[in-house]
């Protein structure tokens, strides 16, 4: 874990994060969950507010989903509460909980149709049975599902399970929509076009979006904010913008995108940042603080912010290195580069291919020598 | 199907034709392993059936076997046929075998109802249960097939007597001063029967329990729904195939039941089982007997048949 002290929560802040007099409608707090000896969920901490669509982000087995489930009442913190609306959650069964969860397999019931299926929820409720069809109506026409009202689950197609799904969910309108994987079972396209989709929904409705996902694309296009899980614990919790621009650490940074790391030391300040000493070179930092001397810490870059050139930069105070193309990997949109430094080290470099080749042949091919730089605000620094 | 095996084998370029015997056999071979079953039914089901059919409208005759012949020469120029519906006549006429026919089907129904009653929450804690446990518990099940039927009715016999086991018990815990008239009671007979068929409920239930997704009991949880409305919701309608497919497995075996209504119920619990073997081996009348068995076999036709028809249903919904 980073140590809070040594870095300024404001520091690369962007819109998006809860404003300050704003009481958060669900706290978690130090919450554990331990199964046996194996501790899934490490002492989080965590505030969301009313109308955030939050994810959280992680690998399998992070402890993302198990938090989750116990928001939703499945499972019982080991220690910790969680606070909903200012009330203790302790010991409340799911049935009696203002939350409503989209379940990553959709758990619709096989044996009633879309209009039973959404409608479960509310007759629980005891509401009058006008009210009960006045609500299924409307959240049928918010998904886009009317005229399916009779169909059987099995006979839906998985991007019209899913929408049944959040609208099963969403009908009771919950204070808190805990969503598990909700993209998780669509095609990549379905999964483009139903990202907006929910975001649309979501802004309509107003409802408060808990999401899980492992997908950091996903992750980034939905959310307004993020929190990285690792290991049962809240990595860096923040923006899309944050989590990826100013990342805490360097699992935080491989997770989201990737970046090229070197290990390096300060060797003196300038006006708006520092000089540091890398196995490639001596570079300029600025714009960000280092508050840790005497102690090797990570330089990061990543490869979209690299540019590529067959001239050096001679402008004072640019960072350039000088490599060969060892390999290109061609996306269409953008090319992977793979340069090989003096050093011996790989970098990555993503540019976009942004003018059509002449004669389809790129700018930079196969063991061209070539300059790499960047902006000296560029790199991020991490301390480990 | 031959024909069309020929036409491909027309259609085959030249070179492949030598092949073609392999695909000739394996047709032949799916024709022999779906052609083995319905052999069977037909030599072990369908002929007896009829041969039974067949008796039940014959007449009484002193003579080896003692029924009379349905076909018969007249004057070596004309067939008669006979068809006797004396027996059913007489099953019908007689209040006792409608008496008999209700008491197995209320017996049948009664056992059919405590089986499930219980089987259901043991196939469920089955289903919830580790890994482990879960064998251990389904060997357990099983386990009773391992010794003769007949032995298990007689350790029945004995724990039941009015000097039982279960008596002697009772007395020496001072619970009772006098045997409780247990053994040749209704009461033995549904012990019996439930004791005995319990496993054919457990089993199919266990095996639809098992396919049910847990999530959908958290998915009503969520919305809303308590323990008990959940089960009633959701878990029961799902394992609606479950709960007939071991119904009609006790149901229908539990009707025809001789051994546990004549060893557990003596004379006092009269079941068609018991009458069925009276007719045939104590008055020799096989043609009542054959008529008994008839009549038994359309009442136990019809649960068959609508148990089909909700199996058509539920295919037809996935």
């Amino acid at each position: 874990m980073v140590d809070q002290e040594d870095h300024p929560e404001d520091y690369g802040k962007i819109e998006g994060g809860p404003s300050g007099d704003r009481q958060p409608l669900l706290r978690i707090q130090n919450v554990t969950k331990a199964f046996d000896e194996f501790v899934a969920v490490d002492n989080v901490e965590l505030d969301i507010y009313e109308g955030e669509l939050f994810c959280l982000l992680g690998g399998s087995g992070c402890g993302k989903t198990t938090l989750l489930r116990m928001l939703a009442g499945f499972e019982t913190p080991t220690s910790g509460k969680i606070l909903i609306d200012g009330k203790d959650m302790s010991g409340v069964p799911p049935y009696e909980r203002p939350t409503n969860m989209m379940f990553q397999n959709y758990a619709l019931f096989p044996h009633m149709n879309v209009a039973k299926n959404i409608a479960f929820g509310l007759e629980q409720d005891g509401l009058p049975r006008s009210e009960i069809k006045e609500r299924t109506n409307d959240i049928l026409r918010l998904v886009e599902l009317q005229g399916y009202e009779n169909r059987r689950p099995q006979q839906l197609s998985g991007g019209q399970r899913q929408r049944v799904a959040l609208a099963r969910a969403l009908v009771k309108e919950p204070k808190i929509l805990l969503l598990d994987e909700p993209l998780g079972a669509l095609d990549k396209k379905l999964r483009e076009q139903t990202q907006f989709e929910l975001m649309n929904i979501q802004d309509k409705v107003g409802v408060t979006f808990v999401v899980v996902t492992h997908d950091q694309e996903e992750a980034m296009i939905l959310s307004t904010r993020i929190s990285v899980m690792d290991r049962g614990r809240l990595v860096q919790t923040g923006s899309p913008t944050e989590i990826y621009e100013f990342p805490k650490s360097r699992m935080v940074a491989n997770f989201i995108g990737s970046a090229n790391i070197f290990e390096g030391s300060v060797i003196g300040e300038l006006e708006h940042g520092f000089k540091i000493e890398t196995i490639i070179g001596e570079f300029t930092l600025k714009n960000t603080p280092i508050t840790i001397r005497n102690k090797a810490i990570f330089i990061g870059i990543r490869p979209e912010k690299i540019f590529l050139s067959k001239e050096p930069d001679l402008a004072p105070g640019s960072n350039n290195a000088e490599g060969t193309i060892y390999d290109i990997g061609y996306l269409g949109n953008t090319s992977r580069y793979k340069i090989r430094l003096e050093q011996d080290l790989i970098i990555d470099v993503t540019a976009p291919n942004q003018t059509r080749p002449q004669n389809k042949t790129h700018e930079f091919m196969w063991d061209d020598k070539v300059y790499i730089n960047w902006e000296p605000s560029s790199a991020m620094v991490f301390y480990e | 199907m031959t024909s069309k095996a020929a036409q491909d084998k027309n259609r085959l370029p030249h070179p492949l034709k030598a092949l073609n015997f392999l695909s000739g056999m394996q047709s032949r071979w799916k024709t022999f392993v779906i052609a083995t079953p319905f052999a069977w039914l037909l030599i072990f089901f369908l002929a007896p059936f009829f041969i039974v059919a067949k008796i039940s409208l014959a007449e009484l005759t002193i003579s080896s076997p003692p029924f009379s012949d349905m076909i018969e020469w007249v004057d070596g120029t004309i067939i008669s046929v006979r068809l006797v519906f004396d027996n059913f006549i007489y099953i019908f006429d007689d209040p006792l075998y409608a008496r008999t026919y209700v008491n197995s089907l209320k017996i049948a129904f009664i056992s059919t109802l405590l089986a499930l009653l219980i089987g259901y929450p043991i196939a469920y804690g089955i289903v919830r249960s580790g890994p482990v446990a879960k064998q251990l518990l389904l060997f357990a099940i099983i386990l009773p097939f391992w010794t003769s039927f007949l032995l298990r009715v007689y350790a029945w016999m004995g724990l039941l007597a009015d000097q039982g086991t279960v008596n002697n018990l009772l007395i020496s815990l001072g619970l009772i001063e006098t045997p409780i008239r247990m053994l040749y009671t209704e009461f033995a007979v549904y012990v019996g029967i439930v004791y005995t068929y319990l496993p054919f409920m457990i089993l199919p239930l266990y095996a639809n329990m098992e396919k049910l997704d847990g999530t959908l009991n958290e998915a009503a949880a969520d919305l809303g729904s308590g323990p008990i409305n959940t089960f009633f919701k959701i878990t029961l309608p799902l394992t609606m195939p479950g709960v007939i497919a071991g119904a009609l497995l006790v149901f229908i075996p539990a009707t025809g039941e001789y051994v546990i209504p004549d060893l557990l119920g003596g004379g006092n619990v009269q079941m068609i089982g018991r009458q069925l073997y009276n007719e045939f081996a104590r008055n020799i009348d096989w043609p009542v007997a054959s008529a008994v068995a008839i009549v038994l076999l359309l009442l136990l036709v019809l649960p068959m048949a609508i148990y089909q028809h909700y199996q058509g249903k539920a295919a037809e919904r996935s």
